[in-house]
């Protein structure tokens, strides 16, 4: 008995040693893949700010992208292009995209085309954004015969979209029904209560959602490429290309001319900057005032 | 038949009661599931009816069917008639949101907007009534002064709503929604989510507000039913059993499921 | 009650009220169906733009390997096979890595750090892909031929079989580079989706777990990682997505060749996204455009499949969990 109980013991033993070791091999591979994670994304970040803060300068703000051969110049047009189109291709875009969440969260719940429209977005929201820069073309530059800014818009907006209408949907579905049935309680027709009360319950939420669109559009180089395309010129006018900043990065970065590396690496900088800061403000946005 | 039952008797006569929401065999459906039974009811006017019973016997659902809340549910539906002042409220062709306007409601839960406290109570004022600045703000001082809420917040109107307490924001609820000078009032458990204070509060500003408001509330706390209402009515499973008198039901019910209901031996 | 408003104005008010509900419905409906109009577009006009090369080379197109602009010879192959292998290999770097990452960052991370740590990889996941793109080109590739590529060649190449795929000269540029440029890329995607349902597992199922002496990794692998598979499964899919139509991280560093030389994942290839990225702005009109656009119509249809089948997926699991939601 004592024998059996030994032996018993013995072999328990051993199966725990392997278990622990499988637990401690595994958590240490764990450990590592986060090392590995963060190695890489420390490395990109740590060369993109080391080539990118020795490419700026004032010029950048204040000087027109150079032709080539030409050591002189700075983003200035790229960067005006860049925020003129962001900024209209939201302006664009999230009312769209938050009228059409409102169907989908306060009327088409049940709906045939509510259902559809919800699966529609989804995949509007993972489609390849060069392929919706293709549609543009195919159905707006190729048409009107020529490459502009407003297709950029277009094709950024269309973008924006599908991210402003999910967000929308499952902001306005986080706000209780209570508080809808307050407000019909008043008396008040249901775009009142919508607009007024719903809406402003889930307002920072749906902010949230539309800085987050701003700030994935922003960095958005292939949706331009057939649109937009760039220039080298200042313009800004939306019949014509206009310069921006993911274009003029792709075409300098490929370029053999070291002056335009540099200022490709200091406009990729600028880019990252600005999207990481819309991000961060985004989070500090959503969490001082949604809890209010 | 005692002292307080004896004088509302009197006092009835002198002011002659009249009906202001009459049931006539209301049938009430959750898509099959046939929730209200026939029930006939009168409310009266200027009164507080109180409903109880055990939880799921259509006390809430009597109380939506007064103000149709049920209406934004398209799988809810109600049956025969039911008067607000002789006019069928039941009826496809009534406005669902100048009824609301008339049948105000306060929630078990307190359902301040995302606004600030002297918004909260102009929003309902405004869908109705073009008012001047002057009159807006004379009629928000009104409304909580009639919800006691006014020495409590008048030096913080810009606040948000949500920076109430739970008794406040029950209150500021409450001055909600008589500031749009409703006829009827529902009150739907308006105390269960709150402390004892805020309750006595509240329970003190009904028998207040039924001067002026025809008051229907539903309570599962019959202690709470005993002491503020003039009328109860106890349902069970859909039906209404007993309709009476307050203290003439907790007191000296007639029929027995409302005698083992109130003496807790059910429910 | 004297500021009651009489019964006129209330019924005007009515009206309006009713008009006014009326047309705000229609209005967000309209928005709502406009984005079904808008898929409609997209899959019509990419039809109609490659119409021409549809009918030159009809289904050929989908296995041909050659891609040649000077003789209006077109086949999709090659940017296929590129697309889909450097999606693949991916994907296997990051699923490991990702879940590596989410289970120290749920089960193992010293609280204090957990928040930053997980801002920092969530904000990674925003950083714009050219960035990916430039430093793989200019700063990986040097160094990965340099170090990486002859030490795989020496021991991975010389396996049977696998050793093909880590044959060839070391060019640092590549199908394999682009591969694992697209991983470093989608980690920070993958990972934060599956932190955040390991940290919606329910505390107690886990405890009980614990209490049955069951150690950490057993919890996860037994517990968590069942537990939360349709979410684990979503945040793959939602990797292999971005991999799949990421344009600028891949085109700078696969090497933009339209012949594939060997089955070697050093040789340059090109994918759909980097083909139409380079070659779409020289493209003349005609049938070297509309084979362009046919591209772009094929990866959408290949990101469409991914998608309805993990949806599909994520269907049938979620109906086999029963009363679970």
């Amino acid at each position: 008995m004592g024998m059996r109980m030994g032996m018993g013991m013995g072999m328990g033993m051993t199966r725990l040693k392997r278990r622990e070791l499988t637990n401690k091999v595994a958590l240490t591979l764990s450990m590592a893949a986060m090392a590995f994670g963060l190695f890489w994304l420390a490395w990109i970040l740590f060369t993109t700010l080391q080539l990118g803060l020795s490419g700026l300068s004032f010029n950048l703000f204040t000087k027109m992208t150079p032709p080539p051969g030409s050591a002189e110049g700075g983003l200035a047009n790229a960067i005006v292009g860049s925020l003129y189109m962001v900024a209209l291709a939201t302006l664009l875009g999230a009312p769209i995209g938050i009228l059409a969440g409102i169907y989908l969260a306060e009327y088409g719940q049940r709906t045939w085309l509510g259902a559809t429209t919800r699966f529609i977005n989804s995949i509007l929201l993972s489609a390849p954004s060069i392929v919706i820069g293709l549609f543009v073309y195919a159905v707006y530059v190729a048409r009107m015969g020529n490459f502009s800014a407003f297709s950029g818009v277009i094709a950024l907006a269309l973008i924006v979209i599908p991210v402003v209408l999910s967000t929308t949907e499952n902001m306005l579905l986080l706000v209780p029904n209570s508080l809808r049935e307050a407000a019909f309680a008043l008396g008040a027709p249901k775009r009142v209560v919508i607009m007024q009360i719903t809406l402003r319950a889930a307002k920072a939420g749906v902010i949230t959602g539309i800085l987050l669109a701003v700030a994935r559009i922003a960095g958005e180089t292939a949706p331009l490429l057939f649109t937009a395309l760039s220039n080298q010129f200042w313009s800004l006018d939306l019949d014509k290309p206009m310069a921006n900043l993911p274009v003029t990065i792709f075409k300098f970065a490929m370029s053999p001319f070291k002056d335009w590396q540099e200022l490709a690496w200091a406009g990729v900088l600028l880019i990252t900057l600005g999207v990481l800061g819309l991000n961060i403000a985004s989070r500090i946005f959503f969490r001082t005032r949604h809890k209010l | 038949m005692n002292d307080k039952t004896h004088s509302i008797l009197m006092n009835e006569k002198a002011t002659a009661l009249e009906a202001q929401m009459v049931f006539k065999n209301l049938d009430f459906y959750y898509g099959k599931y046939h929730a209200l039974k026939g029930i006939n009811l009168e409310i009266y006017k200027r009164h507080v009816t109180a409903f109880i019973g055990p939880s799921g016997c259509g006390k809430s659902t009597l109380l939506r069917t007064m103000n149709r809340m049920y209406d934004l549910y398209p799988e809810q539906r109600a049956t025969g008639e039911l008067l607000l002042d002789g006019q069928n409220i039941l009826d496809r062709r009534m406005d669902v949101n100048a009824l609301r306007a008339k049948v105000g409601m306060v929630f078990q839960k307190p359902t301040p907007f995302p606004m600030s406290i002297y918004e909260n109570i102009a929003f309902g004022v405004r869908l109705n009534e073009n008012l001047s600045r002057g009159q807006m703000d004379e009629r928000v001082e009104w409304a909580l002064q009639k919800a006691a809420l006014w020495d409590e917040t008048k030096d913080k109107l810009a606040q948000s709503g949500m920076s109430l307490s739970g008794g406040q924001q029950q209150r500021l609820c409450i001055a909600r929604g008589i500031a749009v000078k409703p006829i009827v009032l529902l009150l739907d458990e308006p105390t269960s989510a709150l402390d004892p204070i805020s309750t006595m509060f509240i329970e003190e500003l009904i028998s207040e507000l039924k001067t002026e408001f025809t008051i229907a509330i539903v309570t599962h706390n019959m202690q709470q039913a005993a002491r503020i209402s003039d009328y109860t009515a106890y349902m069970y499973l859909g039906e209404m059993v007993e309709f009476g008198f307050t203290d003439q039901v907790f007191i000296k019910p007639k029929k027995k499921q409302t005698e083992d209901y109130i003496t807790g031996r059910f429910g | 009650m004297s500021t009651v408003p009489d019964s006129q104005t209330i019924g005007s008010s009515v009206r309006n009220h009713r008009l006014g509900d009326w047309l705000f419905f229609n209005l967000t409906r309209a928005f709502a169906a406009m984005t079904l109009l808008l898929l409609a577009g997209i899959v019509v006009s990419l039809i109609v733009s490659s119409r021409e090369s549809i009918h030159k080379f009809g289904l050929g197109f989908l296995w041909s390997s050659d891609w040649n602009p000077p003789m209006d010879q077109f086949g999709a192959l090659i940017p296929i096979y590129g697309t889909l292998s450097t999606s693949f290999i991916a994907l296997i770097i990051a699923v490991p890595v990702s879940f590596g990452i989410a289970l120290f960052l749920s089960e193992l991370s010293p609280v204090w750090l957990r928040r930053p740590l997980g801002i920092a990889i969530e904000l990674l996941a925003a950083v714009p892909s050219i960035v990916y793109g430039m430093w793989g080109l200019m700063v990986f590739a040097p160094i990965f031929a340099k170090y990486a590529q002859p030490l795989l060649s020496g021991t991975l190449g010389q396996l049977p079989f696998v050793g093909t795929l880590f044959s060839g000269p070391p060019l640092g540029i590549g199908i394999l580079s682009a591969g694992i440029i697209l991983a470093i890329m989608i980690i920070p995607f993958i990972a934060s989706v599956m932190r955040d349902v390991f940290e919606v597992t329910p505390a107690m199922l886990k405890e009980s777990a614990y209490g049955v002496g069951c150690t950490t990794w057993e919890v996860v692998w037994n517990i968590v990682l069942p537990y939360t598979r349709v979410g684990v499964i979503g945040g793959i899919m939602l990797g292999l997505g971005r991999a799949l139509g990421e344009t600028m991280a891949v085109t700078f560093i696969i090497g933009n060749s339209n012949f594939l030389s060997s089955m070697s994942l050093y040789a340059p290839g090109n994918s759909i996204t980097s083909t139409l990225a380079n070659e779409f702005g020289e493209a003349t009109p005609g049938i070297y455009t509309a084979s362009l656009i046919e591209l772009g119509l094929i990866l959408f249809f290949i990101t469409l499949i991914v998608l309805v089948f993990s949806k599909l997926l994520l269907l049938n699991l979620s109906k086999q969990e029963g009363v679970k939601t």
